[in-house]
């Protein structure tokens, strides 16, 4: 029962982490149709730039959560040029954006691998949140605790980012008919940079938030682009539910099927993504199908 | 075809047709090879993705199940021609299957299910240690010997992937120009209307995708019998992407693209890797200049860029 109710956590605080790193995927897929596969490598330049930040780098020594904010940032606006630079210039070309998005995650990996070498870098969890809960039998580390509940919060802004604001309208707009939202003077390009910067920022964020769990590593791009996928095609692109609720199925079969069968751990967690796309191929909230 | 493309096909031919001779050194012999039996997986690759408009980014995964079955019909004890036969029935299989769940959607609905696939057969081929023995994978021992003749040597190896890679081209040059082939380039660009026309599109396009299984399976046999060894890793993302690169950055729907992009992914990865530690960072900034300066590929780039050097050079300079 302690082990269900342990593995039950860990796989909402996966579920947590896989929700920042694919709202953005998801919004940029939605609004833009871009297959952006470089989402992994925003992850990881976020994990490495924040540790790096707070691991003192040029004599300079960050708190987790500036240094966090700092990474966010600073991938955000190297995702900003990107956008207005290269996949600005090929809309409706799938693949030359595959070729581009894949070519920079090539020269991201390259350049951590060139910058921090191949060790794992191991973040220690901020001093304040070291300590466990414990709940009758079970001991649960606080750190997971409060990702989660970060995940909770960014979740309800991003939310409310969506529904509530004037940004939040023109972006459902242009996810819905972008030709329609151009006619009614919304800037659409626009909306592309900075949902752009917004998304790899949360994947950036995501990055060094998962770092105390995951660690950084070289390879780390390649192993969280796969869930990001599959929770958009699971949860539906261009719906913030559905990448809500697709991040945490998605933590719970990554999980569950580790600790249940590990043998078929990746079988299990694809063979869902397949199902939808046959039986439900717009995702189980999608607005529309790819 | 003209006098000009056809003197520059018969000086390729007898360019690699003896290759081992000027070639100094079996390393460079066996570099060829890789080349080939890649241009072999991009050709396949780029009957879908060039002619068919259905871009697999989990072809890696057929390949590599090629070569798994290659490695396990050889060690339940059959020969190499039974290994073989069932090593492309296995692919040609596979990729059927591969069809009837992906062909559902086009464009990046295709992508993803194609994709989520790879993943699927990648994972198992990874974790179920106990059938596939994990990342060790499977050792092959010795190639085969057709018609009595050692392929052991790189240059013996090297004609047989030549001849696989002759066929190859051939094969699918004679489809392009095939009424299959034009139908296939139809329902890329107008599916409605050659539905319109009475063709069943999905029926092209499923064959188009067993054509492409074919050629896949053939090029996976070749990389293990070439390698003597197959891992998951060969049937990673990250070899799905490659391949997928090698057609794109060539040049998609032509004959002679993915041959050039074979060259120049396998050219990168294993020569300029000997001398220069940062090629991954520079095969993905060529990807990005290809895209920039010519998006549509290098042959059909150079193509473009040649018709207009040879207006200049004639003085007309007026565009057409």
């Amino acid at each position: 029962m302690t082990l269900w109710l342990v593995l039950a956590v860990n796989s909402i605080t996966f579920g947590g982490l896989l929700f920042l790193l694919s709202a953005g995927f998801s919004l940029i897929f939605g609004l833009m149709r871009i297959p952006n596969l470089t989402h992994g490598s925003l992850f990881m330049l976020g994990a490495y730039f924040g540790a790096t930040f707070i691991g003192g780098y040029l004599a300079l020594h960050f708190d987790f959560w500036i240094a966090a904010l700092l990474a966010a940032l600073l991938v955000a606006a190297f995702g900003a040029v990107v956008e207005r630079l290269l996949l600005r210039q090929l809309p409706g070309q799938p693949l030359a954006q595959v070729l581009v998005t894949l070519g920079i995650s090539f020269m991201a990996a390259d350049f951590c691998l060139l910058v921090w070498g191949g060790d794992p870098i191991n973040v220690a969890t901020p001093a304040h949140l070291a300590g466990f809960v414990r709940a009758g039998p079970a001991v649960f580390p606080l750190y997971r605790l409060a990702v989660i509940v970060i995940a909770m919060v960014i979740a309800l802004a991003l939310w409310l980012l969506l529904d509530r604001t004037r940004l939040g309208a023109m972006i459902r707009a242009g996810v819905d008919d972008p030709d329609m939202a151009r006619v009614v003077g919304i800037r659409v390009s626009q909306l592309f940079t900075i949902v752009f910067a917004l998304g790899s920022g949360l994947a950036a964020f995501a990055g060094i938030i998962g770092a105390p769990i995951l660690s950084v590593y070289p390879g780390l791009d390649q192993d969280m682009l796969p869930l990001a996928l599959v929770v958009v095609i699971l949860g539906g692109s261009g719906s913030l539910l559905g990448s809500f609720v697709g991040s945490i199925i998605v933590g719970f079969i990554y999980n569950f099927g580790q600790a249940l069968f590990p043998e078929l751990a990746y079988f299990v967690l694809f063979m869902p993504m397949l199902l939808v796309l046959l039986l439900r191929p717009q995702g189980l909230f999608g607005r529309f199908v790819p | 075809m003209t006098p000009l493309r056809l003197i520059a096909l018969a000086i390729a031919a007898l360019a690699l047709a003896t290759l081992p001779y000027w070639m100094s050194g079996i390393y460079y012999v066996n570099v060829a090879s890789q080349i080939l039996f890649f241009a072999v997986f991009a050709l396949g690759l780029n009957v879908l993705a060039g002619y068919g408009g259905l871009v697999s980014l989990g072809h890696a995964a057929l390949f590599g199940i090629s070569a798994y079955a290659t490695g396990y019909i050889l060690q339940a004890g059959f020969g190499h021609p039974v290994a073989i036969i069932g090593a492309l029935v296995v692919g040609v299989a596979s990729m059927a299957l591969y069809a009837v769940l992906s062909l559902r959607s086009t464009g990046i609905g295709f992508i993803m299910i194609t994709l989520a696939l790879g993943e699927i057969l990648w994972g198992l081929a990874y974790r179920w240690i106990s059938v596939t023995n994990g990342d060790n994978g499977i050792n092959l021992h010795g190639r085969p010997a057709p018609f009595g003749i050692e392929l052991n040597t790189a240059t013996a190896f090297y004609y047989t992937t030549l001849v696989v890679f002759a066929l190859a081209v051939v094969m699918v040059a004679i489809f392009v120009r095939s009424p299959l082939g034009a139908a296939l380039k139809g329902t890329r660009d107008q599916p409605r209307r050659m539905n319109a026309l009475g063709y069943h599109v999905w029926a092209i396009r499923f064959w188009a995708c067993l054509f492409s299984g074919l050629l896949t399976s053939l090029s996976g046999i070749l990389f293990v019998y070439y390698t003597q060894f197959i891992s998951p890793q060969t049937l990673a993302l990250t070899s799905s992407a490659e391949v997928l690169l090698m057609v794109i950055s060539g040049g998609a729907g032509t004959l002679l693209g993915p041959i050039v992009g074979a060259g120049l992914v396998v050219i990168v990865k294993s020569v300029v890797s000997g001398f220069l530690e940062r090629w991954n960072f520079l095969l993905g900034a060529i990807f990005v200049a290809i895209v920039i300066l010519m998006p549509e590929g290098l042959v059909p780039g150079t193509a473009r860029l040649w018709r207009l050097a040879w207006r200049r050079a004639r003085g007309g300079g007026a565009p057409s």
